[in-house]
C-alpha cells in the first residue's frame, strides 16, 4: 500500500460507506491508550528503545494471519511535512505524532484501523467507522487489543486499570467519540445550550474545525471525558444515547423550519451550491462552510443530484495539506484556491 | 474582550474547561496562548485525537499539584526507582515517566484520580495475560451467574460442568 493509495479517499471506509444515521453522524471512533510494561513512556525513550517498540508492535500484527496482509507501517521521519498534515486531516494520526521523530503509524487496508506508536502513549489504537456505530467500533477494537496483548506486555494495574502516561487516560484508556454535522442547531443558536448540558453528563464537545459555537463546517465532536471507574460498554452507551438525543433534536429543528426562515435557508443552500459548482477560486475556509450548506441541502432533499459521500470526501480533500499534496504545481495560496475550485467542480459534476 | 494575561491584545483564543461539572474559562490572545502552548494550529490539527490537540497537560496542570493534604516535603524526595522521574517534574509536565511511577507515587494518586475522574477504581476490561487474580475473580463471578441460570433452567448437567470449572478456578486462586 503506497501513500497514493492512502490518499485515495474512495478507499477510506468512514468517508465512503454509508452507516447508520449517517445523514447527521459522519463517523464514530473509539481509541485505546496502551503502554508496554518494561520500558519508559515515549517521552523518556531512547532512540533505540523507540525503534524497538515500533518493530515489536509491527511484528506482533504481522505474525497474525488476520492482519499480516492487511497492514502498512509509516514512519514519521520518512514522510514529508505535507504528507503528515494530510494524515492528520484524515484523522489517522494526531498533530503530536506528526511532530514526533520517533513516531510511526500502522494503517489497515480499508483505513478503519490506525495504530499510532510512540505518541503520548506507546500505543494509541483507533477504529473509525461511518455513521453511528460506536458499539461495532468497540467490538472491533477489543479484538485488536486482544491480538496485541497476546504478544505484548501491557502495563496494567488491578486497581486503576491500564496505565497511561497522563493520568487523565488511566483506567479503560478509552475515548469514544462521534463526529456530528449540526447545521440547523447551529443556525438556530441552540447549540450553546446543548454543549453546556452535555458537559454535565461527563462528555466533551468541540468543533472539529474551530472551537465551540464557532465550529467551521458545523462539525462537532462529542466524546467521553472520564476514563476511570466506568466500563467500556457504559462509556459507549453514554455517548451513544447523548448522540441520539442531539440527532433527534437536529432532525426536529430541520423539520420545523418554516416560512421566511426556511426560505432563507434554502436560498443560502442553493447559493452555496451555485458557488461550489461555478466559482473559479475557493479558499479552504469557504469550502468548509459551503460544503456544510450543500450537505444540509442534500440531506433535506433540496439538492437531489448529489450523494452525501461526495461531501464527506470534500470535507477532507479541500483541506490545505491535501490540496498541496495532490496538486504538485500549486505552490502559492492563489494557485491552491484555483486548484481547489476546479477539484470541487469536478467532484460535484460526477 | 481583552486577553486575561497581557490585558493588551484582544482575546481570540477561548478555552472552556469543564471537568466534573466545574467550569473554568480562559480568554487569551494568540500570543499569550502560544506561550501557554495552546496554539490554535495545533488545536485544529490535533482534533483527531481529542486529548493531544493542545497541551492538555498544561491545561489540567491544576489537577496534578499535590493536594494540601499531601505533605509537600515527602513528595519532593520521591523519585521513581525505574525512570528517575520526580513528582515535581510530573506536576509540571502532567506526564509520568513509566508504568512504575504509578506505584512510586501511589500516595498522591488517589486524591488526584478523584479530582480528574471522580473515581479511583478501574471497572472494565482486564487483559487476559497480565490481568492475573482480578481476571480469575471476574471469571468466577461470570461462571457463578451462568451456574445460577443453568440451575434456574433446570439444566443440571450443564450446571455440574460449570460448578467444576468454578472449583478449579478457586483452587488456582488459592494456589497462587
Amino acid at each position: 500500500m503506497s501513500l497514493e493509495d492512502l490518499m485515495d479517499t474512495s478507499r477510506i471506509k468512514w468517508i465512503n460507506s454509508p452507516g447508520p444515521e449517517s445523514d447527521i453522524v459522519i463517523s464514530s471512533r473509539v481509541r485505546l491508550a496502551r503502554n508496554l510494561n518494561e520500558v519508559p513512556f515515549p517521552h523518556l525513550l531512547s532512540e533505540r528503545q523507540a525503534n524497538q517498540i515500533v518493530d515489536d508492535v509491527y511484528s506482533a500484527l504481522k505474525e497474525n494471519p488476520v492482519f499480516s496482509k492487511d497492514i502498512k507501517l509509516y514512519k514519521m521521519n520518512e514522510l514529508t511535512a505535507e504528507q503528515k498534515t494530510m494524515l492528520t486531516e484524515m484523522h489517522f494520526i494526531s498533530m503530536d505524532l506528526a511532530n514526533s521523530e520517533r513516531g510511526a503509524v500502522i494503517i489497515n487496508h480499508d483505513k478503519t484501523v490506525s495504530i499510532m506508536i510512540n505518541e503520548e502513549d506507546h500505543l494509541r489504537i483507533q477504529v473509525m467507522l461511518p455513521g453511528l456505530q460506536l458499539e461495532e467500533a468497540l467490538r472491533q477494537i477489543d479484538k485488536i487489543d486482544d491480538l496485541l496483548e497476546e504478544k505484548l506486555d501491557f502495563a496494567f494495574d488491578e486497581k486503576i486499570g491500564y496505565l497511561t502516561a497522563c493520568p487523565t487516560n488511566v483506567g479503560t484508556g478509552m475515548r469514544a467519540s462521534v463526529m456530528m454535522h449540526l447545521p440547523a442547531l447551529t443556525m438556530m443558536e441552540k447549540i450553546g445550550q446543548i454543549l453546556s448540558t452535555i458537559s454535565q453528563v461527563g462528555l466533551v464537545v468541540r468543533g472539529v474545525y474551530g472551537e465551540g459555537s464557532q465550529a467551521k463546517g458545523n462539525l462537532y465532536q462529542i466524546s467521553n471525558q472520564i476514563t476511570l471507574g466506568k466500563s467500556e460498554e457504559d462509556i459507549i452507551q453514554n455517548v451513544v444515547s447523548v448522540a441520539r438525543q442531539i440527532l433527534m433534536s437536529e432532525r426536529k429543528t430541520r423539520q420545523n423550519l418554516s416560512g421566511e426562515t426556511r426560505l432563507r435557508l434554502e436560498d443560502k443552500i442553493l447559493r452555496s451550491y451555485g458557488i461550489l459548482t461555478n466559482a473559479k477560486l475557493v479558499t479552504s475556509q469557504e469550502a468548509m462552510s459551503f460544503i456544510s450548506d450543500v450537505r444540509l441541502g442534500v440531506d433535506m432533499g433540496i439538492i437531489k443530484d448529489l450523494v452525501p459521500s461526495v461531501l464527506n470526501e470534500l470535507f477532507i480533500m479541500t483541506g490545505p495539506a491535501y490540496i498541496q499534496e495532490v496538486s504538485e504545481n500549486a505552490t502559492t495560496p492563489l494557485e491552491r484556491d484555483i486548484y481547489r475550485a476546479n477539484f470541487i467542480r469536478q467532484k460535484m459534476q460526477r | 474582550m481583552l486577553c486575561e494575561e497581557c490585558h493588551m491584545r484582544p482575546a481570540t483564543v477561548h478555552i472552556t474547561k469543564i471537568v466534573n461539572n466545574e467550569k473554568t474559562e480562559m480568554h487569551l490572545c494568540e500570543e499569550c496562548a502560544k506561550e501557554k502552548h495552546l496554539s490554535l494550529s495545533s488545536s485544529i490539527g490535533g482534533f483527531g485525537f481529542e486529548d493531544t490537540g493542545f497541551s492538555v497537560a498544561k491545561l489540567l496542570s491544576s489537577f496534578f499539584e499535590p493536594s494540601s493534604k499531601t505533605p509537600i516535603g515527602s513528595s519532593e524526595e520521591f523519585k521513581c526507582g525505574r525512570c528517575g522521574l520526580t513528582f515535581q517534574t510530573f506536576s509540571k509536565t502532567g506526564r509520568f515517566g513509566c508504568s512504575q511511577c504509578y506505584s512510586t507515587f501511589k500516595n498522591q494518586m488517589n486524591p488526584m484520580l478523584r479530582r480528574i475522574h471522580g473515581k479511583t477504581f478501574h471497572v472494565g476490561k482486564v487483559p487476559k495475560r497480565s490481568g492475573g487474580q482480578i481476571r480469575i475473580k471476574q471469571e468466577i463471578d461470570r461462571l457463578k451467574r451462568e451456574l445460577q441460570e443453568a440451575v434456574n433452567a433446570e439444566e443440571y448437567e450443564r450446571a455440574a460442568v460449570i460448578r467444576d470449572k468454578i472449583k478449579e478456578l478457586e483452587q488456582n486462586q488459592i494456589g497462587s
